[in-house]
């Protein structure tokens, strides 16, 4: 059902690095808890619709005003690596 | 005196500041020498930085509020107990921080102890260190929330805000023996608070009786245009519930609730509950929620799911910790591997699975199809019952490190609070009794979206009856 070719593939799509160890641990807890979780098939869903929300709420709208927005360097302020006024990463294109 | 304000409740002291008998920094250096003294033990609080920071998070008035990691706090470090947010001072308030600076209020300088991104029953997943419980300090205070219950069960705060996703302010309010309210969804804003699970998030407040929860409620309720889910209703004055007559009450018993699984001393105390509520004049009848097996499963699947989303926003690029690589999508994986703990990582690869490419509708989909019948369980019982009383956990306290190897069975320690999140109900949490060794034991309440003033008369009632609020841990 899920084994470690499937907690490393998830992981990757996660983008989260596992340790050999790390992964086996997580196919045999993760198995254990999608095996409890398999009881929800006993449930007839058929006629059935989904609940996103507990409270329905559609189309939640306001005017589109411009309001003021933090000063850039609060919000850069915690950046790990910046320069100017910008979030620093490590080079994307060649 | 001014050596004993800690032990006082908000309502109390709101008297002794009105009078002038006292001032708002009398009330802090109670509790900082009272922190001192005593939080080495119980390690409800983060480490406070060595130096102070600017900004005006330090001013004190009226009767200070402690904090969860997961509410931004402009100026003070907000880390949901994690690595990958560590060091991370938000620039701005969460509307609840706001609306209690502007009710003269303020919060307390420090932060309180979480699991992880409120991934957890037992704050044990904090990279500050579990959290213990007062009554015992070999048994875990429960979770997430747990440094907040067990700061105000301590007498470490006066009143506190945690946050409950599927159980973290009732349940460690349970197993410290103070009170804890999960309002309805929508009540209370959520901007600002470190998103684990959007629809199912709601802040609440954990205090000492009955009372400071309903004057909390009255502050930090209300509609938020920063939220798009919060409700615009009117917020009443809580305290007006306050002493209702609840002769007549209709109360419903779920009987899937005291199947087994249920400890018999937390049994006979729920037991004691409704005898001395029936003496009152509250009728009682048996009802059924028969989804309630199903709860837990659902929720391990939409919460994850949605923490997934959620924690994707965590990646080195804008805040927190970032690891190294020369390749981005290799930062983002080492960062992500190395920040997070073990819980953390469980979760979001489980909610990944969840919602990826042909497991979606085995898992995602239909979780959220067994919530609706969930709900519909509540909603049928509502037409006819006021509120709905159950145990708020299967047992008292368990001890640190019992379950930490164990996730499915610390999930299950949630079973009887998850319901309430799930379909968005308001619950609360408050001391019926203690076991054989000493360990508090919590009466759950659940009522009708938005009838908070239903529990809260009825959980008052109940409080002015008995004496189990006023019991304390002997820490000293």
């Amino acid at each position: 059902m899920i084994d470690k070719k499937i907690v490393e593939y998830v992981a990757n799509l996660a983008r989260i690095e596992l340790k050999e160890k790390e992964a086996d641990v997580l196919s045999t807890q993760l198995g254990d808890i999608l095996g409890f979780i398999d009881k929800l098939k006993e449930v007839n869903v058929d006629k059935v619709s989904p609940t996103s929300h507990a409270i329905s709420l559609s189309n939640v709208l306001r005017e589109d005003s411009p309001k003021e927005s933090l000063p850039v360097n609060s919000v850069l302020s915690n950046a790990p690596l910046k320069r100017g006024n910008f979030f620093l990463v490590p080079k994307v294109i060649e | 005196m001014n050596k004993k304000l800690y032990s006082l409740s908000a309502h109390e002291l709101d008297e002794s500041l009105k009078n002038n008998a006292i001032k708002s920094e009398d009330i802090c250096s109670a509790l900082e020498s009272r922190i001192k003294e005593l939080d080495p033990k119980v390690n409800a609080y983060l480490k406070r930085p060595k130096e102070p920071l600017s900004g005006d998070a330090f001013v004190s008035t009226g009767i200070p509020v402690a904090i969860k990691d997961n509410i931004c706090t402009k100026g003070f470090y907000t880390q949901c107990c994690s690595r990958i947010l560590e060091g991370f001072i938000p620039p701005y308030d969460a509307t609840v921080i706001k609306k209690i600076k502007e009710s003269g209020h303020s919060c307390l300088k420090f932060k309180t102890n979480m699991d992880e991104f409120a991934f957890g029953s037992s704050t044990e997943n904090s990279f500050s260190g579990p959290t213990r419980n007062p009554w015992n300090l070999s048994c875990v205070p429960g979770g997430s929330s747990g440094g907040s219950a067990a700061a105000v069960a301590s007498d470490e705060a006066i009143w506190a805000l945690g946050s409950d996703t599927g159980g973290s302010i009732r349940q460690p309010a349970s197993f410290c023996g103070v009170v804890g309210l999960k309002p309805t969804y929508g009540r209370v804003s959520r901007f600002g608070l470190i998103a684990f699970a959007s629809s199912l998030d709601q802040i609440g407040p954990i205090t000492k009786d009955i009372y400071d929860s309903a004057l909390l409620m009255n502050i930090i309720s209300g509609y938020d245009p920063n939220d798009s889910t919060s409700i615009n209703l009117p917020v009443p004055n809580y305290t007006k519930a306050l002493g209702k007559d609840v002769k007549g009450f209709k109360v419903g018993i779920p009987k899937e609730y005291f199947v087994e699984g249920l400890d018999p001393e937390v049994k006979a105390s729920v037991e004691e509950a409704i005898n001395s509520l029936r003496k009152l004049g509250v009728d009682f009848k048996e009802v059924s929620l028969r989804h309630t097996e199903y709860a837990v499963p659902v929720y391990y699947i939409i919460a994850t799911a949605e923490a997934s989303s959620n924690l994707a926003r965590f990646d080195g690029v804008q805040y927190g910790f970032r690891s190294k690589d020369v390749n981005l999508i290799d930062m983002y994986k080492k960062t992500r591997g190395e920040g997070f703990g073990e819980e953390a990582k469980r979760r979001i690869i489980l909610g990944t699975f969840a919602l990826s490419h042909g497991y979606y509708d085995a898992y995602y989909l239909r979780a959220l199809k067994v919530r609706t019948l969930i709900k519909e369980d509540f909603d049928s019982l509502f037409k006819e019952f006021d509120c709905i009383l159950t145990p708020t956990a299967p047992t008292a306290a368990f001890k640190v490190g019992e379950k930490v190897n164990d996730p499915l069975k610390m999930y299950l320690s949630d079973i009887y609070t998850i319901s309430a999140n799930l379909a968005g109900i308001p619950g609360i949490s408050l001391p019926c009794g203690l076991t054989k060794h000493g360990m508090p034991i919590g009466l759950q309440i659940l009522a009708r979206h938005f009838e908070e003033e239903k529990i809260f008369s009825l959980a008052y009632a109940f409080e002015q009856n008995t004496e189990w609020h006023k019991l304390k841990p002997k820490l000293t």
